[in-house]
C-alpha cells in the first residue's frame, strides 16, 4: 500500500445546481503508482474533469467533497486554498485541455512559468529564467531563448500546448495530470503531443492521470484503466483486463466505438 | 510604431478640419446677422455695413472659412486690429479675445474634470472590486443597488440637492467660487469638491459595475484556473490573473470618457457657478456669441479626437495581443 504514490477511495464530488445538490462523481476509488499512468476514460459530463478538480481543490464554487485522496499517505481532501497551494502546481500539476484560453494573454509564457517555479522554489528571476528556457527546451520547443518572451497568441496551438506541459512538470511534480491535453489539437499535433508525454513521464518518473474520451489514446500511453460514465466507476483495471475482456456492457460499447487502431497504437 | 502614431496624427488633423467646417457652416447658415447683433440696438445701416467688412462677412463663406483657419495658423486683421495666432476671434458680447477666454477658464475645467476622474476611478474600480470578491454578500447587494441608482440621478438634480444641503442648510461647505490651490488650498479643496461628486457619481457608479462584472468573469476564465492550478495565491494572483485582465478594457473607456467629458462640465460648472469651460459654452449659446460658441465646440472636439488616438496608443501599450499586430 505505501508504495502507492496516489490514492483516491470512495471520491463523491456534489455540485449545487438550481435543482438541488447533483452527485458528479460517485464513490471513485483508483490508485495510481508511480511511474504509472491511469487513464481516465468516459463520454462528456461524466465527471472526468470533476474528478481530477476535487484532487487540487479547484472545484466550481459550492462543489462538496467526500471520501478521500492522499498523495504518499498525505490527505488532501477538505484542506483549505492556503494548506492547498503548495502542493498544486508542486507535487501534483495539471494540464488543461484547451491551453490557448489557460493561459494568461496579457503576459509571456516565459513569465508565466517562471512566476509558478519562484512561487515553489524562491530565487532570482535570472536563475528562474534559466530554469524556464530548459524546460521549454525540454518539451523541444525551437528557439526556447527567443520564444520565452513571446506572448501566447504568438503560439500554434500545439506549441501552447508544450509550453502548459513545460509548466506543468517544471517544479518536478510527482504526479501529474492531464485533462484531454490533445482534444483541442488538430491529429497530427495529437500524435506528437502524446509521445511527448509518455517520453517525459518514462524519464521523469512522474505519476500520470492522464484523461480523453477517446480509448484508443488510453490503450497507447495507460497501465491502468477507469472507465467512468454518468460519475459512476464502471470499470477498474489494468489496461490489459479492461481492453481484451471488459466486464462491463458501457465499456464494451466504447471499446466498439474505437476503430480497431488500438493494437497498432499500443505495438 | 512611429509610422503609425503620424498616420493617426494625420487623421486627426483631417478630422477637426472637417469638424471646423461643419461647425463653421452650421453657424453661418442658422444664425442670426452677426453684424446686427454686434451694432446692438442704436444701428445705423451705414454701421452695420462696416461691421460686414470688417469681419470679412460680405466675402463668400469658403473665403470666411479659409480667414477663420488662417487666423488660428497665422493670426489675422480686424480692420486696424491686429488679432495675434492662435486668432479665434473676438467675442460679440464683451469683445474680449476668444483664445484668451478659453485659455483662462481651462484651468477651472481641467480641475474639475481630473478631480472628478480621480475620484470616480478610485471609487468605481475598488467598489466594484470588493463586491465580485464579495460576490453575492450584503456589501455587494447593497453597493451595486446603489450604483444602479446613482447612474439614474441627473446630476444638476444633485449638484442642487448637495448645495442645498450641504451649503445652505448644514453650511460646510462654502459656495463654490473656483479660488486658486495656493491662495488657501483647504478653501480650494471645499469649493471643488461638490462639483467632482457631482460630476463623479454616474460614472463612479457604471465602472463600479463595470469593474464588477469584469472581474467576475476573469475569475471564471481557464487562465485564472490555471494560476490557482500552478499554486499562486495572493496578491500576485489577483494582481496579474485578475486585475489586469478586468481593467485593460476600462482603460479604454475611461480614456473616452474623460475625453467626452465637456457635456458633463457644462452642467456642472453652469449649476455651481464655476467659471470654466462648460460655463462658458452655456453662456455663449444662451446669448448666441458665435465666435465663442465656434470656439467651444472645437475644442471639445479636438479633446474627443485627441482622446481617441491616445486611447487606441494606451491600448496598442496594454494589449500584447493588439501590440504585436500593429508592429
Ligand atoms: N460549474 C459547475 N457547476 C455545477 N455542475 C457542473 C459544473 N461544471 C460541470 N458540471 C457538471 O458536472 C458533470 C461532470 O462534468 P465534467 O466536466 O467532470 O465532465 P467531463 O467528463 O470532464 O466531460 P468532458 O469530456 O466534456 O470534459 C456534468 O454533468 C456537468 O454538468
Ligand atoms: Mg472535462
Amino acid at each position: 500500500m505505501s508504495d502507492e504514490l496516489f490514492v483516491v477511495e470512495d471520491l463523491t464530488v456534489t455540485t449545487s445546481t438550481g435543482r438541488g445538490p447533483v452527485d458528479v462523481v460517485k464513490n471513485v476509488s483508483f490508485t495510481v503508482g508511480r511511474d504509472e499512468t491511469l487513464g481516465i476514460v468516459g463520454e462528456s459530463g461524466s465527471g472526468k474533469s470533476m474528478t481530477a478538480l476535487a484532487v487540487l481543490g479547484l472545484l466550481p464554487r459550492g462543489a462538496r467533497t467526500s471520501g478521500s485522496v492522499r498523495l504518499d499517505g498525505t490527505e488532501l481532501l477538505g484542506r483549505s486554498d492556503r494548506e492547498l497551494r503548495p502542493i498544486r502546481g508542486n507535487a501534483i500539476s495539471m494540464v488543461f485541455q484547451d491551453p490557448l484560453s489557460s493561459l494568461n494573454p496579457y503576459y509571456t509564457v516565459g513569465l508565466q512559468i517562471e512566476e509558478m517555479y519562484r512561487t515553489h522554489r524562491g530565487g532570482s528571476r535570472k536563475a528562474a529564467r534559466q530554469v524556464v528556457i530548459e524546460a521549454l527546451e525540454q518539451v523541444r520547443i525551437p528557439d526556447a531563448g527567443r520564444r520565452i518572451d513571446q506572448y501566447p497568441h504568438q503560439f500554434s496551438g500545439g506549441m501552447r500546448q508544450r509550453v502548459m506541459i513545460a509548466m506543468a512538470l517544471c517544479c518536478s511534480p510527482s504526479l501529474l495530470i492531464a485533462d484531454e491535453p490533445t482534444t483541442a489539437l488538430d491529429v497530427t499535433v495529437q500524435a506528437q503531443i502524446l509521445e511527448l508525454l509518455a517520453e517525459l513521464q518514462s524519464t521523469t518518473g512522474t505519476g500520470m492521470i492522464f484523461i480523453t474520451h477517446d480509448l484508443a489514446v488510453i490503450s497507447s500511453i495507460a497501465q491502468r484503466v477507469l472507465v467512468m460514465r454518468s460519475g459512476d466507476p464502471v470499470e477498474y483495471g489494468t489496461a490489459e483486463q479492461v481492453f481484451s475482456d471488459p466486464q462491463h456492457d458501457y465499456t464494451r460499447m466504447l471499446l466498439d466505438a474505437v476503430p480497431r487502431i488500438d493494437d497498432e497504437v499500443a505495438s | 510604431m512611429t509610422r503609425y502614431v503620424l498616420a493617426r496624427l494625420g487623421g486627426v488633423v483631417v478630422i477637426l478640419l472637417a469638424v471646423c467646417l461643419f461647425t463653421y457652416l452650421i453657424f453661418f447658415k442658422l444664425s442670426p446677422d452677426p453684424a446686427v447683433m454686434i451694432c446692438g440696438k442704436t444701428c445705423t445701416p451705414e454701421r452695420i455695413d462696416s461691421i460686414r467688412s470688417v469681419l470679412g462677412l460680405n466675402q463668400p463663406i469658403l473665403t470666411q472659412f479659409g480667414e477663420f483657419l488662417r487666423g488660428i495658423v497665422a493670426g489675422r486683421d480686424y480692420g486696424a486690429v491686429h488679432c495675434p495666432a492662435p486668432c479665434l476671434g473676438y467675442s460679440f458680447q464683451t469683445n474680449e479675445s476668444v483664445w484668451s477666454m478659453l485659455t483662462s477658464r481651462l484651468p477651472v475645467s481641467i480641475t474639475v474634470a481630473v478631480g472628478a476622474a480621480v475620484l470616480w476611478l478610485l471609487a468605481g474600480v475598488i467598489g466594484g472590486l470588493v463586491s465580485a470578491v464579495k460576490q453575492g454578500t450584503w456589501w455587494d447587494r447593497t453597493a451595486m443597488a446603489l450604483a444602479l441608482g446613482g447612474v439614474s440621478v441627473p446630476n444638476y438634480v444633485l449638484a442642487l440637492v448637495l448645495q442645498y444641503v450641504l451649503v445652505v442648510k448644514l453650511q460646510v461647505l462654502p459656495f463654490p467660487s473656483a479660488p486658486a490651490f495656493g491662495d488657501d488650498p483647504v478653501l480650494w479643496f471645499e469649493s471643488y469638491l461638490m462639483p467632482w461628486v457631482v460630476l463623479a457619481v454616474g460614472y463612479a457608479c457604471l465602472y463600479a459595475r463595470l469593474t464588477r462584472s469584469n472581474v467576475i468573469d476573469t475569475l471564471s476564465e481557464n487562465y485564472y484556473r490555471t494560476a490557482r492550478a500552478k499554486g499562486l495565491g495572493g496578491a500576485l494572483i489577483m494582481r496579474r490573473h485578475a486585475l489586469r485582465p478586468a481593467l485593460t478594457p476600462i482603460a479604454t473607456i475611461f480614456g473616452m470618457d474623460f475625453a467626452g467629458l465637456l457635456g458633463g462640465a457644462l452642467i456642472t460648472e453652469t449649476v455651481f457657478g464655476l467659471n470654466g469651460i462648460g460655463k462658458l459654452a452655456a453662456d455663449s449659446i444662451a446669448k448666441n456669441d458665435q465666435p465663442v460658441i465656434m470656439a467651444v465646440t472645437l475644442l471639445a472636439a479636438f479633446f474627443v479626437v485627441i482622446g481617441n488616438v491616445v486611447v487606441d496608443l494606451v491600448y496598442t501599450a496594454l494589449d500584447p495581443r493588439v501590440r504585436v499586430v500593429s508592429a
